[in-house]
């Protein structure tokens, strides 16, 4: 590639220039609003609290409607978490709610694992979230994030102090998730009691490090409102889906035989300052906490368990390619390595076996040298006797021959019956013979 | 704030899909109020337009960004008259912090000096290319950081604009390359450069057959077809595919027409307004191009998994 000179003219940090009229990017938050709105919003809360503290009645509470779900009952053998979704439209903006909630808290008899549940589901769906973002063909426009945003912790008015329980299972959630701690049922406390329980409470927290989620102060615009209501932790709230004529409107609120407690009212509860908290306020904040704050310490937790790192021992920065490449290489290192082994053991068989057939072969070899000398020997011993039997017959010839010309002569000079008898004699061992 | 307002019908396009229930809301929660804290947030934290122009030298690429932006972008306009043309490409980046009616902008105007002034031009969009593809490499390394940034610097470029030579013909070989190989990694607005010396038939004639060449050559500049979300914003670009390339005149000097201070350019036989509706169509792509900077967010998604692909191989 020819030299690519970048000169990059930042103009002392980036220097503001005038401009001389409109150009009209101002709408650029609109556009981003806009195109918000049309992807929609999504938002997830999980209800920690203990059966019967009005955790589902708070939910149709707050955002106006009557979600699904029966109430559970108190003899769940272990702690479950519900999880709901629910498609929201107010004017033109779609909510994509989803409400968890836990079945069976603090109903067994021993609860040293009752967080357990709840931890991992949280872990759960961040990791779904990682492997979404870690994927090579990935859509996080259009991907449904299902972390949990908000954790609201619903404490038992009791009036003295927070449960073990409740400070262990806070304990665990605060690293994890945004932890709202309220006061359920609340219409249960007189006024002076809330304020030293909400005292106790917040001291009990302090002193025990666990931090729950403040809202944000540093925007001006919020700033104020945020910090009043800071200060307001934990919020006691009643819940009702019931509306009841109170002079002459409707309004939800609870009828007891003293008295109507009005939910909206803020003299008799902190409901409308959790609604404003929650939803009109700071949801953004929260969304935004749990992304760069918990996410990301869940995400850096898990790549390091994995092995990866930013920087290695010699604090050279490490780019995950590297690993990546390191992590391949000792893996084909290894196959190769089997390969080997694998290769060696069948060298060796083959050796063997071809051993084998050579000795075979080698028997066979000798029997046939055996075999074939035992015949050259019947063949000699055949021939030998061939060859007596023919000096016999050569013999007999001519004894034949010498017996003729005796005979002719004696014939000549008599005959001598001797002779013939010789002759006979002679005659007869050949008679056998032939 | 009437708390017996009925939930109106839901006016959203997209579809409730059937593992949600849609849920009718008595009365008033306000979920919308999250509109407003999204706007607060992004005007806190600014954005963020990174535009990048390729063309000959001497077709006023320059003068239309300052006319574009309405500042002094580059320190000098006119390249000094004894300065030897470069032999080789070189890019050169200014950034710039621009604000209106509260809402900060940052501004990243990459410029390419000498891209196809030399005789032989082969391969001369290989230093463009190299950029583009740094800047991604970049983004992605931020991005795959174990302890990362809460907001990475976003360098990318998420607009080129194009400079075609006012020939009046069609478009010539090292345009219809450059492009080919452009549109697949970069939103790319192509306009015709210096159309003051056109005539709006001309224009007209010269702007189908640079339509009819793109489409030939399978060239998708912005706004993409296949990033049309739903039926609204097929019919709005389908009115700007119309217009492509757009034919505009950049000045930085003023006159006085009719009373009114216009920029504009002065020759014997007239004066040519820059930016108005029915001339040479500035503000429209002014338009476009903030409205490339949101649907860059979409692309680049998808250019980045290609991106993300390509460099785990």
């Amino acid at each position: 590639m020819a030299a690519t000179d970048i000169a990059r003219q930042v103009g002392e940090g980036c220097r503001t220039v005038p401009l001389a009229g409109h150009v009209g990017f101002d709408s650029l938050p609109d556009q981003l609003v806009n195109k918000s709105v049309s992807q929609g919003f999504c938002f997830n809360i999980l209800c920690v609290g203990e059966t019967g503290l009005g955790k589902s009645t708070l939910m149709d509470t707050l955002f106006n409607t009557k979600f699904e779900g029966e109430p559970a009952t108190h003899t769940q053998p272990g702690v479950q978490l519900r999880s709901n979704t629910y498609d929201l439209q107010e004017s033109n903006v779609g909510l994509k709610l989803t409400i968890v909630s836990t079945v069976g808290f603090g109903d067994q008899i021993n609860k040293e694992d009752s967080y357990k549940p709840i931890v991992e589901f949280i872990d759960a769906q961040f990791e779904a979230y990682l492997q979404e973002e870690l994927k090579i063909r990935r859509v996080l426009h259009a991907y449904h994030d299902s972390r949990i945003h908000a954790c609201l912790y619903f404490i038992a008015p009791t009036g003295h102090s927070l449960k073990s329980l409740d400070l262990v299972t806070m304990k665990k959630l605060d690293s994890k998730v945004n932890i709202i701690p309220i006061i359920a049922k609340s219409d249960a406390i007189s006024k002076s009691e809330l304020t030293k329980f909400k005292i106790k409470i917040t001291s009990e927290l302090v002193s025990n490090g666990v931090q729950i989620y403040q809202f944000p102060t540093d925007d001006e615009s919020v700033a104020e409102i945020n910090g009043t209501m800071n200060a307001h932790l934990p919020f006691a709230v009643i819940g009702s889906t019931e509306e009841l004529k109170i002079g002459n409107k409707m309004m939800k609120a609870r009828q007891y035989p003293w008295g109507t407690v009005q939910v909206e009212n803020e003299a008799h509860c902190d409901f409308v300052k959790l609604r404003e908290m929650l939803i009109r306020v700071n949801m953004e904040d929260l969304r935004e906490q749990t992304h760069s704050r918990h996410y990301e310490l869940y995400r850096r937790c898990k790549l390091e368990e994995m092995g990866f790192q930013d920087t290695d021992p010699d604090s050279k920065p490490f780019s995950l390619q590297e690993t990546y490449e390191a992590k391949r290489n000792e893996f084909l290192g290894e196959l190769q390595k089997k390969e080997e082994e694998m290769r060696q053991m069948f060298v060796q068989r083959v050796k063997e076996k071809e051993a084998e057939l050579k000795e075979a072969e080698k028997e066979l070899h000798e029997k046939f040298d055996r075999l074939k000398k035992l015949h050259q020997d019947e063949k000699k011993k055949l021939e030998d006797k061939k060859k007596s039997l023919d000096d016999e017959v050569n013999a007999f010839k001519q004894r034949k021959t010498a017996a003729e010309l005796l005979q002719s002569q004696s014939s000549q000079a008599g005959g001598s019956q001797t002779l013939k008898r010789d002759k006979e004699k002679k005659n007869n061992p050949w008679l056998c013979t032939e | 704030m009437d708390p017996l307002r009925q939930s109106p019908s839901p006016c959203s396009s997209r579809p409730s899909s059937p593992k949600t229930p849609p849920c009718e809301i008595h009365g008033y929660v306000g979920i919308e109020d999250v509109l407003d804290q999204v706007k607060i947030k992004a005007m806190k934290m600014g954005f963020e337009f990174n535009i990048m122009v390729v063309g000959q030298s001497g077709l006023g690429k320059s003068t239309m960004v300052s006319t574009l932006f309405k500042s002094k972008v580059w320190k000098c306009t006119l390249p000094g008259l004894g300065m030897p043309i470069p032999q080789t490409l070189q890019l050169k980046s200014v950034t710039h912090v621009i604000e209106e009616k509260g809402v900060k902008l940052k501004l990243t105007v990459t410029d390419t000096p000498g891209f196809g002034d030399q005789i032989n031009n082969d391969k001369c969009w290989d230093p463009i290319l190299g950029y583009i593809n740094e800047q991604y490499e970049r983004y992605l390394q931020e991005e795959i950081l174990i302890t990362r940034q809460r907001h990475i610097p976003d360098t990318r470029v998420h607009c080129c604009v194009y400079f075609v030579p006012p020939t009046g013909h069609c478009l010539r070989p090292l345009d219809i390359e450059l492009l080919q190989r452009l549109c697949r990694t970069v939103n790319v607005v192509p306009v015709i450069a210096r159309a003051d010396s056109l005539t709006l038939e001309e224009r007209e004639a010269f702007r189908r057959r640079i339509q009819h060449n793109l489409r030939t050559h399978c060239i998708e500049v912005y706004p993409q077809k296949c990033f049309d979300e739903d039926i609204n914003d097929r019919i709005l670009n389908s009115k700007i595919r119309d217009r492509i390339p757009f034919a505009v005149v950049g000045s930085d000097q003023e006159y006085l027409v009719n009373g009114r201070c216009v920029l504009g350019r002065k020759t014997k036989w007239g004066i040519i307004e820059g930016p108005r509706v029915g001339k040479p169509t500035t503000r429209k792509q002014t338009d476009l191009e903030i409205k490339s900077l949101l649907a860059a967010g979409r692309t680049q998604a998808s250019y980045l998994t290609l991106w993300a692909s390509v460099s785990s191989q």
